[in-house]
C-alpha cells in the first residue's frame, strides 16, 4: 500500500538525531521505522509513525523542515527470499528505486520503498 | 523632485569653483586651529598657501580611522566646545570609538543631505517616515530622523528592534518610508511573511531608505518584492557626517554624493595615487563644510568607483557604483582576495536560498578552509537529497567562478543562521583566534 513518510532535514552534527526522537516521544508520537541517509553536510531523517499530523506540528513548532513523500509499503513472511521476488518484480516493470529500507516486527518484515513512479510500483507488487 | 536644485543640478564648472573656495578655507581653517592637521601638513611639507584649488587636494597627506583614535577624544575637533552642540560615536568593536563632534552648522548640513536624499526617493511632507534606525549614539536614528524633520514629513522614531511592535506601528500608523539598514529590513520583511496577523496589503511602505553597510542589487529585488516598494540607498559615514553623505534617486542607476558638501576621490588603496576617474578604488572622503570635526582626505576603506556622467534625474552630482567590498573586510584566502559581498550577491542570484550565509575561514595543516553556510527557502527542503545536492553544486560552480576559488558549502536547516538586528556579522576568521 501507498503511505506518508516524513523527511526531516537534520544538520549533521551529534545529537540532533536524538534530539528530534526526543521530541516526538515526547508528544507521544511513535516511530514503526527510520533510515537516517547523510551526506558530508547535512542528513535527511526518514520517519513513518503512528501519527503523521502531531509530528509534523510538534518538529514545526521546534522550526524543523519536516516534509511528507509517498512511499510504498509491504510486508512479508519474515522469510529468505521474498524481499528478493518483491525487487524482481519492480525491476522488471522498469521502475527505478530511489532507496528503500526494511524493519522486522516479529514474524514479518515491513519493507518501505520509494520509487520515481509510487502508484506504479503499488500496482506492479500487488499483483 | 529636488530638495536644493540650484546645487543638485550646478554645472560642473560652478561646482569646481565652490569646491575650490571651500576646499582653500577648510584647509586653512584646520591648519589654524588644528594641531594635527598642522604637524601633517607641515611633515609633508605643504602649506595653506599651497591650496589654491581643487585639484591641489591631491597635494594634501592623506587621514585613517586610527588617526582618530590616536587623537581621541578632541583631537582632530576644529570648532571650541561652545560650539559644539552634538556628539555621536561609531560602533568600534574594540577599543575607543570615533566621536564625532558637531556645530549647529553641521547639523544643518548633514540634515540637509539627508533631505536631499528623501526628496529625491520622492518623499514630501505627506509621508510617515519610520526610521527604525538605532537611536542614540549612531548616526543612523537621529541623521534620519533630523532629514525627515527638515522635509517636513511626520516622523515615527521606532528606532531598531521590538520587531513586533515595528510592525504593529507600521501598520496601525500606516508608515509609507522606512529606513533602516538592508538586514534589519530583510528580517523586518521575513517577519512581516511570517506573521499570520499581517497581510502585505496591510503593509502602506512606499520606499525604504536602506543604508549603514554594503548591500547588493540581489538584496535590493529581495527587499522591494517582499515589502512591494522601491528600495533606495542612502550613504553616510560618522566620520564624514552620518547617513545622507549621498543617496540614490529615482534612477537608482548609482549613490549621488552631496560633493558640495563632502568632496570624493578614489585611490588605489595599495599606492595611495588617485586612480583615473571611474576606475574601482578606495573610496577617499574631504569634507569642504564641516566645522565640528572636519577630516581632510579621509580614507574610508570602501572599495568602489564613481561615475561623472550627468544623470538622467538631472542631477550634476557624482555618482557613486555600489560598494564592492571594504578593503579591510578583505579576506584573504589562499592569496586570492574574497569580499564578503560578492559571496553574498552570488547566493542571491539562486532564488532558491535565502540569501541569509555564514562564512568560516580557518587554517588546518597549513592550509586555509573557506566554508559558506547557507539556507534553503522551507519549500526546497525535502526528501529528495540529490536535487538538494545538486542546488549546492550549482552554487558552488557560481561562487568558483565569480571569487575564483572553491567554498564548502554547507545546507544548513532552515532559520538556523543567526538573523543580525543591527550592522550584518557574516564571517567568522578563525585564522585570527589560533594564529
Ligand atoms: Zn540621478
Amino acid at each position: 500500500m501507498i503511505i506518508k513518510q516524513l523527511s526531516i532535514f537534520l544538520n549533521n552534527e551529534i545529537g540532533r538525531f536524538t534530539e528530534v526522537t526526543r521530541i516526538l516521544a515526547e508528544a507521544g508520537v511513535n516511530l514503526q521505522a527510520f533510515t537516517l541517509s547523510e551526506v558530508s553536510d547535512f542528513g535527511i531523517l526518514r520517519l513513518i509513525t503512528d501519527n503523521n499530523e502531531k509530528a509534523i506540528a510538534i518538529l514545526q513548532e521546534n522550526s524543523y523542515a519536516v516534509s511528507t513523500t509517498d512511499v510504498v509499503y509491504i510486508e512479508l513472511p519474515d522469510r529468505p527470499g521474498t524481499l528478493a521476488k518483491s525487487i524482481q518484480k519492480i525491476s522488471d516493470a522498469g521502475i527505478s528505486v530511489e532507496y528503500m529500507y526494511a524493519f522486522s516486527q516479529g514474524n514479518t518484515a515491513s519493507v518501505v520503498i520509494r520509487t520515481d513512479d509510487v502508484r506504479q510500483c503499488n500496482d506492479v507488487i500487488s499483483k | 523632485m529636488y530638495y536644493n536644485e540650484e546645487i543638485e543640478t550646478m554645472d560642473r564648472e560652478s561646482l569646481r569653483r565652490l569646491q575650490s573656495e571651500r576646499l582653500v578655507h577648510i584647509v586653512r581653517y584646520t591648519y589654524e586651529n588644528v594641531e594635527f592637521y598642522r604637524k601633517r601638513m607641515d611633515e609633508a611639507g605643504v602649506k595653506p598657501e599651497d591650496i589654491r584649488s581643487i585639484d591641489d587636494i591631491s597635494k594634501l597627506p592623506f587621514m585613517q580611522k586610527q588617526d582618530l583614535r590616536d587623537y581621541y577624544p578632541f583631537g582632530t575637533f576644529a570648532a571650541p566646545m561652545k560650539d559644539i552642540v552634538r556628539f555621536h560615536a561609531s560602533s568600534g568593536t574594540t577599543g575607543k570609538p570615533i566621536v564625532a563632534g558637531y556645530t549647529q552648522h553641521d547639523l544643518d548640513c548633514w540634515s540637509e543631505g539627508v533631505a536631499r536624499c528623501l526628496t529625491a526617493y520622492g518623499a514630501t511632507k505627506e509621508d510617515i517616515i519610520q526610521v527604525s534606525y538605532g537611536y542614540g549614539l549612531f548616526t543612523g536614528g537621529l541623521g534620519a530622523h533630523d532629514g525627515a524633520s527638515r522635509i517636513g514629513a511626520s516622523v515615527l522614531p521606532t528606532s531598531s528592534g521590538n520587531t513586533s511592535k515595528q510592525i504593529m506601528l507600521m501598520k496601525d500608523l500606516g508608515s509609507t518610508v522606512l529606513c533602516c539598514t538592508p538586514s534589519y529590513a530583510l528580517f523586518l520583511a521575513e517577519s512581516i511573511e511570517n506573521d499570520p496577523d499581517t497581510s502585505p496589503s496591510d503593509i502602506k511602505l512606499r520606499f525604504g531608505a536602506f543604508g549603514a553597510e554594503p548591500w547588493t542589487e540581489n538584496m535590493r529585488k529581495e527587499l522591494e518584492n517582499k515589502l512591494g516598494i522601491k528600495a533606495y540607498d542612502i550613504y553616510g559615514l560618522t566620520e564624514v557626517s552620518g547617513p545622507g553623505v549621498g543617496g540614490e534617486c529615482e534612477c537608482q542607476d548609482g549613490t549621488h554624493l552631496w560633493e558640495d558638501m563632502f568632496f570624493p576621490e578614489i585611490i588605489d588603496p595599495v599606492t595611495l595615487q588617485p586612480v583615473k576617474p571611474g576606475e574601482q578604488g578606495e573610496l577617499v572622503f574631504t569634507t569642504l563644510t564641516k566645522e565640528g570635526m572636519p577630516v581632510i582626505r579621509y580614507r574610508t576603506r570602501d572599495l568602489t568607483h564613481l561615475i561623472y556622467d550627468k544623470c538622467r534625474c538631472g542631477r550634476t552630482m557624482v555618482r557613486m557604483a555600489r560598494i564592492m567590498g571594504r578593503s579591510d573586510d578583505m579576506l584573504i584566502i589562499r592569496g586570492v582576495n574574497v569580499f564578503p559581498s560578492q559571496i553574498e550577491s552570488v547566493i542571491l542570484e539562486i532564488p532558491e536560498f535565502t540569501g541569509q550565509y555564514f562564512v568560516t575561514v580557518d587554517r588546518v595543516n597549513n592550509v586555509d578552509t573557506f566554508q559558506v553556510d547557507v539556507e534553503l527557502r522551507p519549500e526546497y527542503y525535502g526528501d529528495a537529497m540529490g536535487k538538494m545536492l545538486r542546488l549546492k553544486d550549482r552554487l558552488v560552480g557560481r561562487l568558483v567562478s565569480v571569487l575564483g576559488i572553491r567554498p564548502e558549502i554547507r545546507i544548513v536547516e532552515p532559520n538556523s543562521i543567526a538573523r543580525s538586528q543591527g550592522k550584518a556579522k557574516h564571517v567568522l576568521d578563525k585564522r585570527i583566534m589560533n594564529p
